[in-house]
């Protein structure tokens, strides 16, 4: 893969708290932005299983029985399931859950950085109100 | 480290016809305009279908959003697939559906205990697919359901809508009171032959009586939905060794969403009992393959994902391409995207067997 990748600024970090996600166009592709207490992740909008819109899915845990009987749900807030059949992923690296060999996200490099940067720098800004005391987000595709 | 869809080379871009779309009534009043004053008000006191007091559940809980794709929830309220322009939106449009054949699961009477009751509902959801479905999208074929325990309103309403070219099968339940090949049934079967009809079985929600697995109750959904291959394998054995097939040799049967990969190895096992001890059932001309070879079609979803994609098609060599149906199950949560879900190599003819023309031949589609 030789492709460029462009910086985008998606939104202000403060618009997409802990918990929260935000669904973006960028680099001709859906990508779905997420905050997981506190760190940023992106995530390409196509399950790599069947091909739904994975970012739309239900933000969850892993369910975990160390024997019958006795569950647990943990790391919560970590994890997306597909809206279409239900896969599991998590947020941090694209990992699946259910076959983690074979089915793995395309995953996008997402960061916060200072707005006094943005202006500096050669992304694609325009869109967005810029201001210097904010922290925006920036995601390359 | 990035993995891309590993079936975007098979991406098909031909019409399909998909042979398992599930319409749904936003509530039980969609379906009043079809029935009389006296069942309304049956519906409005003591429910519209099935009952479990105090649940508003199924009896299995299922996976995501009550067996429905989350993402299908239409924005103006009501459930996954009682939106004709969503549907449209979501997936005629979006996949190339030619031909979608409607299987109106729930208040169609095949699951209903009150046998006037089951005979309203079926003739009320007959009316609304015509009238509420078809009439509006032209891609949209209706199955005449039918509620399977009361064969002579069966034959009945399968003879009202045998000239009415909205409907191309019959939908009766495989989780029926007895089994399938039992003689109870077989005026339906006459009449779905009379009329040129197939009949579509599709694994229902509730059963008439019998364990939804051969071992019992299950614990898990996943047991229970596990079921559909073994339910309806035991119709099968039940419909060819009871003789249906020779009584009625110009029967055909879809079998929906019920898999296929099992069915070599269940019809070898046919063939030797069949050929070791016919004598029991004399009236059998023929070797169960022979009558499996003839007489059944198989809807493919959901599609078996071996870890070896290479390994269906093997399979399909046993079964003849001629004999499976692509379906999509929406809006249901293990929907197949014919856009993803198939894996592995086809020739250009095989595709357009699987995808098209054998659904056509069997239901008589232009």
């Amino acid at each position: 893969m030789s492709r460029t990748l462009t910086r985008h600024v998606v939104g202000r970090a403060a618009d997409l708290p802990p918990g929260g996600r935000k669904l973006v166009k960028a680099g001709g592709r859906e990508i779905g932005v997420f905050n997981v207490h506190g760190a940023y992740y992106a995530l390409a909008n196509i399950c790599p299983h069947g091909g739904g819109s994975l970012c739309e899915g239900f933000i969850t845990g892993l369910s975990v029985a160390p024997r019958p009987g006795q569950y647990d749900l943990i790391r919560a807030g970590e994890f997306l399931r597909c809206p279409l059949h239900g896969w599991e992923f998590e947020i941090a690296t694209g990992q699946s859950y259910c076959d983690p060999k074979n089915t793995r996200l395309r995953t996008f490099h997402a960061a916060v950085e200072h707005g006094a940067d943005l202006v500096k720098g050669p992304y694609v800004a325009e869109s967005f109100e810029v201001r210097v005391e904010e922290d925006y987000i920036v995601l390359e595709a | 480290m990035n993995a891309p869809l590993p079936s975007v080379t098979g991406a098909q871009k031909i019409g399909i016809v998909d042979c398992d779309i599930h319409p749904v009534q936003r509530s039980a009043a969609d379906l009043y305009p079809y029935m009389s004053q006296r069942w309304r008000e049956h519906s409005e006191m003591f429910g519209p279908h099935i009952r479990q007091g105090l649940t508003g559940m199924q009896v299995y809980p299922r996976m995501m959003a009550a067996g429905q794709r989350a993402d299908a929830y239409p924005a103006g309220g009501g459930p996954p697939g009682s939106d004709l322009d969503m549907m449209r939106a979501q997936h005629l449009d979006a996949v190339g559906v030619e031909w979608g054949m409607l299987v109106a699961l729930s208040k169609g009477g095949m699951e209903e205990r009150n046998p006037d009751y089951a005979t309203v509902l079926s003739h009320a959801v007959n009316e609304w697919q015509r009238h509420d479905w078809v009439a509006k999208e032209p891609r949209l074929l209706a199955g005449v359901v039918v509620p399977q325990e009361d064969a002579d309103f069966c034959v009945q309403e399968i003879q009202l809508r045998a000239q009415d070219k909205a409907f191309k099968q019959v939908i009766i339940s495989p989780r029926s009171a007895e089994p399938l090949g039992r003689r109870r049934y077989w005026p339906i079967y006459a009449a779905a032959q009379e009329c040129g009809l197939p009949i579509g079985l599709h694994p229902a929600a509730f059963s008439g009586g019998a364990p939804s697995t051969s071992a019992g109750w299950p614990t898990y959904y996943m047991q229970e939905h596990y079921g559909f291959c073994t339910g309806m394998q035991g119709n099968i054995v039940s419909m060819i060794f009871e003789g249906v097939f020779e009584r009625f040799p110009r029967l055909k049967i879809a079998l929906i969403e019920s898999g296929f990969t099992w069915m070599p190895a269940m019809a070898w096992r046919m063939d030797a009992a069949f050929e070791r001890m016919r004598k029991e059932v004399p009236h059998l001309k023929r070797r169960p393959s022979d009558t499996i070879r003839e007489h059944f079609w198989f809807a493919t979803q959901p599609l078996e994902e071996p870890e070896n994609p290479a390994h269906l098609p093997e399979i399909i060599d046993w079964i003849g391409w001629d004999r499976l149906l692509f379906s999509t199950d929406y809006p249901h949560w293990d929907y197949d995207d014919p856009r993803h879900c198939i894996r592995f190599r086809m020739t250009e003819a095989q595709r357009a067997m699987l995808f098209r023309d054998n659904a056509r031949t069997l239901y008589g589609l232009p």
